[in-house]
């Protein structure tokens, strides 16, 4: 029997062992014939093991038993296939009452942690999967860490994408282990290694494979080597003379990716360790007050809440037990090649269809880009180029799981389309269409079986952007749209299902903040300016690089698409761009010009003064619109709203989502602003009437329970 | 020569469907595709059509004469790359030039016994990215420096290093010359052009020939074995990229010889040129044509190997084919189509000089008279490795695939493919359309 990669370390070989006879529902101590101790963990109704207070009070209660029975050394693995440990239970965060409540607990973990780390026996923890957050302190407490040299063990401290950093002496134990500034790199970023990169750190003994894990486990628990420490070069900048002249380099790095005031926590842990590396007990102490406070900050909260969301979208694609094995894609423009190049990434067989082999090479070489960037081993590569079939005779077809169409927007091709390759599908495949403004019942007139016509959504870049909308038409089957959703999760993108409605929910809403940055442009207000009022909101990109990024050509058509249907005027500018042919950065120039590196941004003249209400405008539109999608049942509730905005449009994460954003706002005051700016500048800024009553009136009951 | 049965004597061997890449003409440095890149491009679309799984192959054989370092057993990299799965066995063969005829031979034999009922056979050659390799002296030199671990001895080592040490072996050229005689294959078909008496006129008339019969053939679309093939620069390439339509006799003429280069008469444009290509055939007993309701293009009705003087291996053709006729007791006019594969237009136009002389056909046949003239017009008629290309490993299977789709457009029954081996060999296979 081989033993698959993604299953925890096989024990099938380990000695049987006497049962200690401790009530544990999570834990199981089992000591063998070298009086090791294997404490192995399988949290209970739980796929995945985190850290919650029963799970932390039985290691304690463990731990009494190690020290009584004086054990030879301490083992400590996961009966999870999923991983050793996912990280804390982040539920747990949000019910503390106070800071003070927090800090309670907080520093009751790492109490516990201590014990571990000070147990005179040797420890090791046998990683495997994933190792985060509180997963990975508590491998930090053991002396010994060695992982599953596979590629599904990524080994990390991501707290600080929830508004905290390590809390459970990471912060502590980190920097000494493998030298201050790949510690602090990790903490700040909060990204992943895997097993050969967290060995090369020096933050695990060993990576390896399957067959020896278990063997180098054992090994060190039973020779226990003098534990390694980083060389002196890497010790140096933690030094108390440098650390001054190091933490502001670490601001600065930081600060070109977040703003201190939107988020507090990588400032924060810069000031920790700053101040308290060179006192391991304060900074404990310290660190559990840091998180405490942070804990209970809107950043973290909103944050926190985020994760909920990406949860909720998740548990979208559980609905129904689907799993795709070929995926036929037809068209191989910028996005169907795209979707194909990821689909054969994720590892599905993909065959890409377009009318001539000149127009599938260019995805096939994107293809090749992306699948160095993303799998770097050329052998992986090269693996991935062999699922991506390029088939212009349309072979795929008759064998695929999921048909996605990405041809251009035009209503009667789509329909020739689909009678061509109806008959010749699977009966049971389903048919998508990355459609960003073609009514779905219009489309699927011709059809068969309209019931497994479902809208894919892809946003651009396909690779970049995480969430896809579901689109659900009249016609669409339930199961069609599950199977959809279960698909958008197969291939590692967050599913939202939203209503066949012009430009369905995150086209909308982008749209009167995009025109709205035109118009502004178009009263005289400098590019510049308006991208940076946005971007200090909080947004990834201002409006207006936004636009140029998504193609003005596109804007334009969906901008007047939307108009069309919902009213509203498209700002001449735009029109003026398309018509000179300039289509934003495709082009090389939009309202930006653009080099390789990106956008050239002109400066404002240094005396310019912005009106005050720029960020109001911009911002205030797009609340409009998600309220409206909401009052519309576009999507079902509040939540998904905030939840699809924030995946795909990158909304201000911190704010927690444009509507969660009006709440926190204050609806009456909100209104105020909406009236000052309808009186100054028109009726585009009458409020929604859900503002004042706020129940969807039409949702897709089937959502409800989502 | 004995009279022997003939080779599929068990039970029927159909040719269901084959696919080959473009020829791609080297360029002098490692074209966008190694062996195993072509193999699994030509064969992606042609499995993608099949009512089939890969995974339902009894085997996959494929022939090579120099894979690449990470390709070894090439045949099982192709399919496993192919998603063939784990349990599908594959095996590589080597016969020199007729490497992809011996593929599809071995599977022929295994479906004709009984021990396989659907097989992928072809051949692959990445001729541009033969080895380069380093010199005996270098290898040595190398082991000692591995060895040489303290300062002083790695000093030695250094002072032992010559010039004479970097000179490369190119791998393409030796192994296109005969270690045993001596000759590279351009010499042995000096040799047979001699002997029969081909002059420099008929040959470069020949190649010419060759290059309007490709061009007729592309323009008038009679090539859609071809797959279109991808590289990972952006590029794709649907057709033979040897073919010169600007081709003309003055500019034959004017073409110095490469091998014997003083007085020889075998030139670049009236050889083979080196080529990328890969070209496969997928073969079925009537129990899976049956199984997976296969159409069939046409039945491989017999087989023969032929051993001939390493110095005068361009007239193995002849020697191959000479008992299939005798088995079979057809006359030239009973094969309606013939392709032999044109490693030199001096070797084809050799054999068909041996096959129409009385005393080769006497002394070196044991045939009581000449075989004849044979009909040029039924000969390579799309071209030849002349215009095409020869990409060794692969040609084997190309000209068996191409001459099914001749008889079939021509609606005719009866075809020939035939080659020559370096070493001193001759292939030939002799095929039939219709089920029985």
């Amino acid at each position: 029997m081989t033993d698959s990669p993604d299953n925890g370390p096989n024990d099938d070989n380990l000695p049987q062992s006497i049962d200690a006879s401790l009530p544990l529902q999570h834990w199981r101590l089992q000591t063998d014939d070298d009086n090791i101790v294997w404490l192995h963990l399988s949290v209970a109704d739980s796929g995945a093991n985190v850290l919650s207070r029963p799970v932390l009070n039985e290691l304690d209660q463990c731990l009494d038993e190690i020290e009584k029975q004086s054990a030879r050394a301490l083992i400590i693995a996961s009966d999870k296939g999923s991983g050793f440990i996912a990280g804390a239970d982040i539920r747990e965060f949000t019910r503390f009452n106070d800071e003070q409540q927090a800090f309670e607990q907080i520093r009751k973990a790492q109490n516990i942690f201590d014990r571990l780390a000070a147990l005179r026996c040797p420890s090791v923890a046998i990683i495997h999967g994933f190792c985060l957050g509180g997963g990975t302190e508590l491998a930090l407490a053991c002396r010994y860490r060695v992982a599953l040299d596979e590629p599904s063990t990524r080994i990390g401290l991501p707290e600080v994408r929830l508004g905290i950093h390590p809390g459970f002496g990471g912060s502590v134990r980190l920097p000494p282990l493998i030298g201050a500034l790949a510690a602090m790199d990790m903490m700040l970023t909060g990204r992943s290694l895997s097993a050969r990169a967290a060995a090369k750190l020096g933050l695990i003994n060993d990576a390896a494979p399957a067959r020896h894990l278990l063997h180098a486990a054992r090994t060190l628990a039973l020779t226990a080597p003098e534990p390694t420490t980083p060389s002196w070069l890497k010790r140096l900048p933690g030094h108390g003379f440098l650390r001054p002249l190091v933490a502001p380099i670490l601001r600065r790095r930081v600060r070109a990716r977040a703003r201190a005031e939107h988020y507090p926590a990588p400032y924060a842990l810069i000031d920790l360790w700053q101040r308290y590396a060179d006192q391991p007990n304060t900074m404990m102490v310290e660190e559990a007050r840091s998180v405490a406070h942070l804990m209970q900050g809107d950043t973290a909260q909103n944050l926190i809440r985020l994760f909920f969301l990406q949860e909720q979208l998740k548990s979208l694609g559980r609905r129904v037990n689907f799993k795709a094995t070929r995926v036929h894609v037809i068209g191989a423009g910028a996005m169907g090649g795209d979707i194909a190049a990821w689909c054969a990434l994720r590892g599905l067989h993909t065959t890409l269809q377009d009318q001539t082999p000149e127009r599938v090479a260019p995805a096939i070489k994107r293809a090749f880009a992306l699948f160095q960037k993303k799998l770097k081993q050329p052998r992986l590569v090269q693996a991935a180029m062999d699922r991506l079939l390029p088939d212009t005779p349309g072979h795929g077809l008759a064998n695929a799981d999921v048909v996605i169409e990405a041809i251009f927007e035009n209503l009667e091709a789509k329909q020739k389309l689909f009678r061509d390759i109806e008959g010749r599908m699977r009966p049971d495949a389903i048919l998508a269409t990355n459609t960003s403004s073609i009514p779905l019942e219009q489309m699927g007139q011709n059809l068969m079986h309209p019931d497994r016509l479902v809208g894919l959504h892809f946003f651009n870049p396909v690779a970049k952007m995480q969430l896809v909308e579901v689109v659900c038409g009249h016609n669409t089957g339930t199961e069609t749209v599950d199977r959809a959703a279960a698909f958008t999760r197969q291939i590692d993108r967050l599913p939202l299902m939203v209503r066949s409605t012009p430009g369905f929910l995150v086209n909308r809403v982008l749209m009167p903040y995009l025109l709205e940055a035109v118009t502004l442009l178009q009263e005289g207000v400098p590019a510049d300016v308006i991208d940076a009022a946005a971007v200090k909101f909080g947004m990834p990109v201002g409006p207006i690089e936004l636009a140029d990024t998504v193609g003005l050509d596109v804007c334009l058509s969906v901008a007047e698409i939307l108009a069309q249907q919902l009213g509203g005027t498209v700002p001449e500018p735009l029109r003026k761009q398309v018509q000179d042919g300039r289509f934003g950065r495709k082009s090389g120039a939009g309202f930006f010009k653009y080099d390789k590196k990106g956008p050239i941004k002109p400066k404002s003249r240094k005396d310019y003064q912005p009106p005050a209400d720029i960020e109001d405008r911009l911002i205030l539109r797009l609340l409009n619109e998600a309220q409206a999608c909401l009052r519309e049942g576009v999507v079902s509730e509040t939540d998904l709203v905030d939840a699809g905005l924030v995946f795909g449009t990158g909304f201000a994460p911190f704010r927690g989502g444009p509507l969660h954003y009006a709440e926190h706002r204050g609806v009456d005051a909100l209104l105020q602003t909406f009236e000052r700016l309808r009186q100054r500048y028109g009726e585009r800024f009458k409020p929604d009437i859900g503002w004042t009553s706020p129940s969807p009136s039409a949702p897709m009951d089937r959502q409800a329970d989502g | 020569m004995t009279q022997r049965k003939k080779t599929y004597s068990g039970r029927p061997v159909f040719i269901v469907d084959g696919s080959r890449t473009p020829f791609l003409k080297a360029g002098g440095k490692p074209g966008p595709f190694s062996a195993s890149d072509l193999a699994l491009q030509a064969a992606r679309p042609l499995l993608a059509r099949q009512p089939f799984a890969a995974t339902e192959l009894d085997e996959v054989i494929l022939g090579c004469v120099m894979p690449g370092p990470d390709e070894a057993n090439i045949a099982r990299v192709t399919a496993l790359r192919l998603g063939c799965g784990d349990s599908v066995p594959a095996w590589t063969v080597q016969r020199n030039c007729a490497s992809g005829m011996q593929a599809v031979d071995s599977a022929a034999r295994n479906i004709a016994d009984g021990l396989s009922d659907l097989v992928l056979a072809g051949g692959t050659e990445s001729m541009s990215h033969a080895p380069v390799l380093l010199n005996q002296a270098m290898v040595a030199w190398l082991g000692g420096w591995y060895r040489a671990r303290s300062f002083g001895t790695r000093v030695q080592a250094l002072s032992q290093l010559r010039l004479g040490h970097l000179k490369p072996v190119i791998g393409l050229l030796r192994g296109l010359s005969d270690p045993l005689v001596g000759l590279s294959m351009g010499q042995t078909a000096e040799n047979i052009a001699y002997r029969l008496d081909i002059d420099r006129t008929q040959m470069d008339t020949f190649a010419l020939e060759s290059h309007r019969r490709l061009a007729q053939a592309q323009d008038d679309g009679h090539l859609h074995e071809i797959e279109t093939i991808y590289d990972t620069s952006g590029h794709c390439y649907s057709h033979d990229t040897g073919l010169r339509r600007d081709t003309e006799m003055a500019r034959l003429a004017a073409l110095k010889p490469v091998f014997d280069r003083k007085y020889g008469k075998v030139t670049a444009g009236n050889s083979a040129q080196v080529t990328d290509g890969a070209a496969w055939l997928l073969l079925a007993s009537d129990k899976a044509v049956q199984t997976h309701q296969l159409t069939v293009l046409g039945r491989l009705v017999d087989s023969q190997w032929a051993g001939v003087d390493p110095a005068q291996m361009g007239f193995g053709p002849v020697h191959a084919m000479t008992p299939i006729m005798k088995r079979h007791r057809l006359k030239l006019d009973d094969v309606d189509y013939w392709e032999i594969n044109e490693a030199f237009a001096a070797q084809v136009l050799a054999c068909l000089a041996a096959w129409n002389s009385d005393s080769y056909c006497r002394n070196e046949l044991g045939l009581k008279e000449a075989v004849g003239e044979l009909d040029q017009a039924r000969l390579n008629v799309d071209g030849g490795g002349v215009s095409i290309g020869h990409p060794v490993g692969a040609s084997g299977a190309r000209i068996i695939l191409h001459l099914m789709h001749v008889l079939e457009r021509n609606d005719a029954k009866r075809g020939m493919a035939s080659l020559c081996i370096g070493g001193g060999q001759g292939g030939a296979v002799l095929v039939e359309r219709g089920v029985a």
